[in-house]
């Protein structure tokens, strides 16, 4: 599986989210937001967490115009594997790759903790790891997780089993306690918490392992 | 010249920073806010001649967010 992770300045999760991969199985290269063409024959791109330009103007909203992520937006549109964790869902959002917006958190402050998440969708390749309903604890860490779409389209994503994962108790004031969101062929994902941050056992949780192993394994056997 | 555009959240959409300084200004002890709503101004210093149609344009791809936010331009 050839994996690429997008670099921007202030994303401080991309080499978390490398290793994931890595330790799973991939082959990944970092690319910089630059940059204006990804690597030939990727199978599958990671969009990480971090702090993209700073969050100005709105979290996502610069990185998601950078070069780089107009070829994620039609590598995806194509029906490539997208994954944007914390602000690369931010900036998933942003480029209208998966539906809805991130609002600041409802209590208006900064929450980094681990969470309960429950596993709404297990049929997918980036869930198939775990079973339907299951209940992992991943962390969160975020100021603008606050997910919100119009009543039309949480019905729809909620119709279609688009809504990946919810939270357990919503933290943040989330619409629906919706932690990650599918495009309509699920092979899309954004989610806010981090399951690179819970992979191994230093991390004192290892319930993220799943996720990747599953995803690499997925993209190995098609 | 000049551009000067305002970002609101959309009606519907929840503020909740709006409404925490709602709160403090209840607490400050003003009487009869009933609702705050939070938004930003961008000020644009533009080569003249743009047109409202290139602010807009501006709008649309970058300054607003049009799933939650309104926007509205101003030329001064």
């Amino acid at each position: 599986m050839k994996a690429a992770v997008i670099v921007f300045p202030g994303s401080n999760c991309d080499r978390d989210l490398e290793v994931a991969l890595r330790d799973s199985g991939a082959d990944v290269t970092r690319v910089w937001h630059k940059d204006s063409e990804l690597p030939s024959g990727l199978d599958f791109i990671g969009v990480p967490g971090g702090f993209s330009f700073g969050d100005y103007l709105r979290c996502g909203a610069i990185a998601a115009q950078s070069p780089i992520c107009k070829a994620v937006v039609e590598f995806g549109q194509k029906g490539g594997y997208v994954f944007g964790v914390c602000n690369g869902f931010q900036i998933l959002t942003e480029t209208g790759l998966l539906p809805g917006a991130l609002l600041r958190n409802a209590g208006l402050k900064y929450i980094c903790r681990t969470v309960p998440l429950v596993v709404q969708n297990a049929e997918t390749a980036y869930t198939r790891g775990y079973e339907q309903g299951q209940v992992i604890n991943i962390p969160i860490a975020h100021h603008d997780g606050n997910y919100t779409a119009d009543p039309d389209t949480l019905a729809k994503l909620k119709d279609e089993g688009r809504v990946a994962f919810t939270y357990g108790e919503n933290p943040n004031g989330s619409a629906d306690d919706i932690a990650g969101v599918l495009s309509a062929n699920k092979r899309v994902l954004g989610m806010m918490p981090h399951p690179e941050r819970a992979f191994e056992d230093a991390h004192g949780n290892s319930d993220g392992q799943a996720f990747f192993r599953s995803l690499v394994e997925e993209m190995v056997s098609a | 010249m000049k551009a000067r555009v305002h970002v609101m959240l959309k009606n519907g959409v929840l503020d909740p920073q709006g409404a925490a300084v709602r709160r403090a200004l209840g607490t400050l002890g003003f009487e009869g806010v009933e609702k705050v709503r939070q938004g930003k101004i961008i000020e644009l210093d533009l080569a003249d001649g743009t047109t409202e149609d290139t602010v807009k344009d501006m709008c649309e791809k970058l300054l607003a967010n049009t799933v939650i936010e309104s926007y509205s331009i101003e030329l001064v």
